[in-house]
């Protein structure tokens, strides 16, 4: 029994060492950081900017009603997606397909777009054939979206449809039993059953997207300012580490506050109307 | 006949090449709890979702009260079923699972509340309301179950295998609740299992499925005492089947001896199956019975003792004797004539029931 543990124990080292390394250290580190100004004096100054300096706040605002666009577009281009592929032959195959664009580097795919959006691009030269003038599509708050959501689409697709996969067909089976419309079948039944789903999409999407920083540049052409920018900005142009960092902490703060209101709460104690 | 709620005539339903139901007419009438009993796969379900509109047949119509509704949505059908695992909604507590039909009609409130009420003092769960489905045992979900589907007043309540995953116990005692109930609300049952001993206890008439087809209907004495056919008699009851030819009316050879029998209305000399029943067997003194078997093994049932025994021909003889027997022994086995029952190779429903009526009307 003894070496079972021993063993057991020597099976937790390497994830151990993985969170204390990449994870539990660089969150300290950053909050450390967050406490010095720019010539290494400690100060709460940084806090202190961040909440009184309009910029900052418009940038959040900023960066979260992007990411909320953003998880919005991908949710409702995944659920119904993730619904037909529930029914869909071959759905092996389907899904393949959507997880297939994520082994592609971000930059890459990024990189594509400018050329399809651009001046002289794919989508301008097909809205030439019908006489239309080329439009600027590259740097809109549109393109910057429609870029982001695609990116992000498979990250949204994924848990809902391991959701819907879940839900017991008996459960809409019954509910049409009892007299429900296909319509009331959904609102009631099956998307409260696969709302874990929903969560575990939006998580995965709205978090990243509040940092996003590469597409705001390359596709938003800087227009789109996110806290991922600035912290960008901070740590590599003006060198302002300690500014950096508490963008950084402000930002992982946020990740807490979406996790618990999307997590799954005890429904004991809920109360119903 | 005016009052038959649901007929189901000639259908059938197909899966690629596979036939899971193969020409079935049924008729169910208003208020009586009916069994369709079959081994898993012979179709039963299949009718059950057929009726409740979960499935469309290949072939072949679905009425009911006389209107055809193979095109009728399941929620518009005025059936409702008791799902084999319940499916009660796992996010809703008690009360919002059996008012969930009523909300969805768009009740008024006091009315959801009355009728809530009633269903499950019906299923005696009052006081339950406000508990979640995770928080019950699977008797009180089987109830809720039951509920939900009879608030809303059905006139054909479908139930598929409601009972199969509660043990032994709670199964005897649900199977009362649910004649009860039954008589209490007077609409009809139709009731699927594969349990022979249930659908005997249960019905007021039985289906009999096998291969997709239906073997046998009847009440549980007919399909007991005069099963159809060899898949009748081995699936309904224990039986022992042996095979023999017809001699003439009333008089049937079997393990090379001619027997009196009650059977009539067959070719002489027709190969014929003869079943008697384990509980049919009496034992005695070697030179008293019919039979001459040699005892060889048994086990102890509770209220009976299970006797295996072989006769010299090697046939098993299964018996059931309220006194033991020895291990080894060798004893005699008596039976009276109406003990044995007759049946002809692959005889149809209508002709088996017409020879019965032939010689039986007398």
């Amino acid at each position: 029994m003894k070496k079972n543990t021993a063993t057991s124990l020597a099976f937790y080292v390497p994830y151990a060492l993985w969170i204390v390394l990449f994870v539990i250290a660089p969150v300290i580190l950053i909050i450390y950081q967050s406490f010095f100004d720019i010539d290494g004096q400690f100060t709460l100054g940084n806090y202190a900017t961040y909440f009184q300096s309009g910029t900052y706040i418009m940038m959040t605002i900023n960066s979260v009603w992007y990411a909320f666009l953003i998880t919005l577009v991908t949710l409702v281009i995944s659920y119904p997606a993730a619904y037909l592929l529930h029914y869909a032959k071959h759905k092996e195959l389907w899904l393949l397909l959507i997880i297939l664009p994520t082994w592609i580097n971000l930059l890459l795919k990024a990189y594509a777009f400018i050329g399809i959006f651009s001046q002289d691009g794919g989508v301008n030269n097909f809205l030439g054939l019908f006489g239309i003038a080329p439009k600027q599509i590259l740097f809109t708050d549109f393109s910057f979206i429609f870029v982001a959501s695609y990116i992000e689409i498979p990250f949204m697709i994924l848990p809902i449809f391991n959701g819907i996969e879940e839900l017991d067909e008996g459960y809409v089976n019954a509910s049409r039993d009892l007299g429900a419309k296909w319509s009331q079948t959904f609102t009631h039944v099956i998307l409260p059953l696969t709302m874990s789903g929903v969560k575990a999409g939006v998580q995965a999407v709205f978090i990243p997207s509040l940092s996003l920083f590469m597409l705001t540049r390359l596709i938003g052409g800087n227009r789109v300012i996110t806290l991922g920018t600035a912290i960008e900005e901070h740590f590599l142009t003006t060198m302002n580490w300690g500014m950096g960092s508490t963008i950084g902490v402000v930002l992982i703060v946020a990740m807490f506050i979406i996790m618990f209101l999307t997590g799954e709460r005890r429904k004991k104690g809920a109360k119903r109307a | 006949m005016s009052n038959v709620i649901v007929e189901l005539k000639h259908v059938y339903k197909r899966y690629g090449d596979t036939e899971v139901l193969k020409d079935i007419n049924i008729e169910i009438e208003q208020g009586k709890f009916y069994t369709l009993l079959g081994p898993s796969g012979s179709g039963k379900t299949t009718i059950l979702r057929a009726i409740a509109g979960f499935l469309d047949v290949s072939e072949g119509e679905v009425f009911f009260n006389g209107e055809k509704i193979n095109d009728v949505p399941a929620n518009k059908r005025r059936v409702n079923t008791v799902f084999q695992d319940y499916a009660l909604f796992p996010h809703m507590n008690v009360l919002d699972n059996v008012a969930y039909g009523l909300r969805i009609q768009k009740r008024p409130k006091a009315e959801i509340k009355e009728r809530v009420d009633k269903a499950l003092k019906m299923v005696r769960l009052s006081g339950y309301e406000n508990r979640e489905i995770s928080e019950l045992s699977g008797g009180q979900q089987q109830r809720v179950a039951i509920a939900r589907a009879i608030v809303l007043e059905p006139e054909v309540l479908l139930l598929d295998e409601p009972l199969s995953a509660l043990d032994a116990k709670l199964r005897k005692d649900m199977q009362y609740e649910l004649r009860e109930l039954q008589q209490r609300l007077g609409i009809t049952f139709l009731f699927v299992t594969h349990d022979q001993e249930e659908a005997l206890a249960l019905s007021d008439e039985i289906f009999v499925m096998s291969d997709g087809e239906v073997q046998q209907s009847g009440t549980p004495v007919d399909i007991y005492d005069e099963p159809i056919n060899h898949f009748v008699a081995d699936f309904i009851g224990e039986s022992n089947i042996v095979s023999g030819h017809m001699v003439k009316d009333f008089v049937v050879e079997f393990n090379g001896k001619e027997f009196e029998c009650a059977d009539a209305g067959m070719r002489p000399n027709e190969p014929v199956e003869v079943v008697l029943r384990p509980e049919d067997l009496d034992i005695t003194a070697v030179g008293e019975g019919k039979v001459t078997v040699d005892v060889d093994t048994q086990l102890f049932r509770g209220d009976y003792y299970e006797i295996v025994a072989y006769d010299d021909a090697k046939n098993e003889w299964l018996i059931h004797s309220t006194n033991p027997a020895k291990d080894g022994d060798r004893v005699d086995l008596t039976f009276d004539p109406e003990d044995i029952h007759v049946m002809r190779l692959n005889e149809s429903e209508e002709d088996f029931d017409a020879r019965l009526e032939s010689y039986e009307g007398e």
